[in-house]
């Protein structure tokens, strides 16, 4: 058994690995199959993130955060969870190669999933024009037209990265505003290949074997309209991952996980929850670290209050082995 | 590394197309994160499945015909050609139980 297991491997996951690991609590980190590293892993270049002037890759971002927290000793397991049992004292982790974690302590950090349009073509056209990660299929797009679907900061970020590929970037969008930040706001309106279409919200995706265009609704007069294109980039937001969790914590309206006050407690003793999967409003990568920040430090204080011999009967500061690491990573 | 073979536009005919196996071509590029995700992923399930379906990789920056050829637009996406023919596509980085699935009537 270990004293705490933190599932996720954005910078929530990783900062409370990093501040667990360091207060000598040996961490396992769940950090998913084909998501490590989370979001940032399918940005470019993160101007916001403090301490590196000239910016820095949100891909190396990701993976120096996974090297500081594996220095002080935090196990990383590149595997999904697909049961928990967070309701005992003792918490079981199960994952997808079947083996069965248990830790007095869970930090569920999972962040969000892309929301999806609802469209029944755009699971038909996914990876035939329809994509989510503008860094990983932009490369496709040279010399194209095609459509950025939102009105957020992920959304301006991948109009003005797809630029650099296609001729013609429409940003659709179903407000008259965006709520993108100023800075993004005004790159994208810089650019003389982004073209806006305001109040527009997307109803059709057309396309047999490729997407050839999309179909539009006015969301004020309800007056539709067609636009010939490519690729439709789908950036409209992100809905907190609770699946495995939606049955055992209380989760708030909006869907994240409820946390008492500025906490990360959750409904459950030793249960602690960070990063976005807890944050409707500000969902920064700052923002998450400093939650997980926050989640460690209360999983340790949880810990630092069991009773000693439950504690002991923990995994030691000392079992763990590079080698041990280096078997699962 | 890999330890899948690398095909190319020039060796795609021989290694692919005029291949008596089940072969499973893994479009991919060193810029896209999910490709490296899933890559470890299908060399676990071609060791485990020798035999019955071989991976190749084939780099899109390097060989853009037969990306082109075959309307890539997503990556990391896996074709499984059969007879010169794609018999399946997978399109996106998933977890390894989700790709077995996708792949039981070859592997199964």
């Amino acid at each position: 058994m270990r004293q705490i297991i933190i599932i996720g491997s954005g910078p929530a996951g990783f900062t409370a690995a990093i501040y667990a690991a360091r207060a000598n609590l040996a961490p396992l980190l769940i950090a998913s199959s084909v998501d490590a590293g989370g979001e940032l892993t399918k940005t470019t270049e993160v101007d916001n993130f403090p301490g590196f002037p000239d910016g820095v890759q949100g891909p190396d971002l990701m993976v120096a955060m996974q090297k500081q927290a594996e220095r002080f000793g935090t196990q990383v397991v590149l595997d999904d969870v697909t049961n928990l049992d967070l309701a005992g004292e003792t918490k079981k982790v199960t994952l997808g190669n079947g083996e069965v974690h248990e830790a007095l302590t869970v930090i569920f950090a999972t962040g969000s999933a892309y929301r999806k349009l609802g469209l029944a073509d755009e699971e038909r056209l996914s990876g035939m024009g329809v994509s989510w990660c503008a860094t990983c299929d932009g490369f496709f797009f040279r010399n194209k037209t095609i459509a950025v679907i939102g009105g957020g900061d992920s959304a301006m970020e991948e109009a003005t990265f797809l630029t650099r590929f296609a001729d013609k970037v429409y940003v659709i969008h179903r407000k008259a505003e965006l709520r993108a930040s100023k800075a993004m706001q005004d790159r994208a309106f810089a650019d003389p290949k982004i073209e806006f279409l305001w109040n527009k919200e997307v109803e059709h995706i057309y396309g047999d074997t490729l997407v050839t265009g999309i179909g539009l609704r006015d969301t004020v007069n309800g007056s539709e309209s067609t636009v010939d294109l490519n690729g439709v980039f789908i950036a409209i937001g992100a809905d907190p991952r609770t699946h495995l969790v939606h049955d055992q914590l209380t989760l708030n309206a909006d869907g994240t996980v409820a946390v008492v006050g500025r906490t990360s407690r959750t409904n459950i003793a030793g249960v602690f929850a960070a990063g976005d999967v807890i944050d409707p409003t500000y969902r920064q990568a700052v923002t998450a670290a400093a939650s997980g920040t926050v989640a460690a430090l209360d999983a340790e204080h949880y810990l630092a209050a069991l009773p000693k011999a439950l504690v002991m009967g923990a995994t030691q500061p000392g079992e763990y082995t590079p080698e041990s690491a280096a078997v699962s990573a | 590394m890999s330890a899948a073979v690398d095909v190319t536009d020039a060796s795609f005919d021989t290694e692919v197309l005029n291949s008596s196996e089940t072969i499973m071509v893994d479009f991919w590029a060193e810029w896209c994160g999910p490709c490296r995700a899933v890559s470890p992923i299908l060399d676990a399930i071609a060791a485990e499945h020798a035999g019955k379906i071989k991976i190749v990789k084939l780099n899109v920056d390097d060989n853009p015909q037969t990306a082109m050829k075959y309307q890539i637009t997503s990556i990391p996406a896996m074709k499984v050609f059969q007879g010169g023919e794609v018999v399946k596509t997978i399109i996106g980085a998933k977890p390894k139980p989700q790709i077995e699935a996708d792949l039981a009537e070859f592997i199964g």
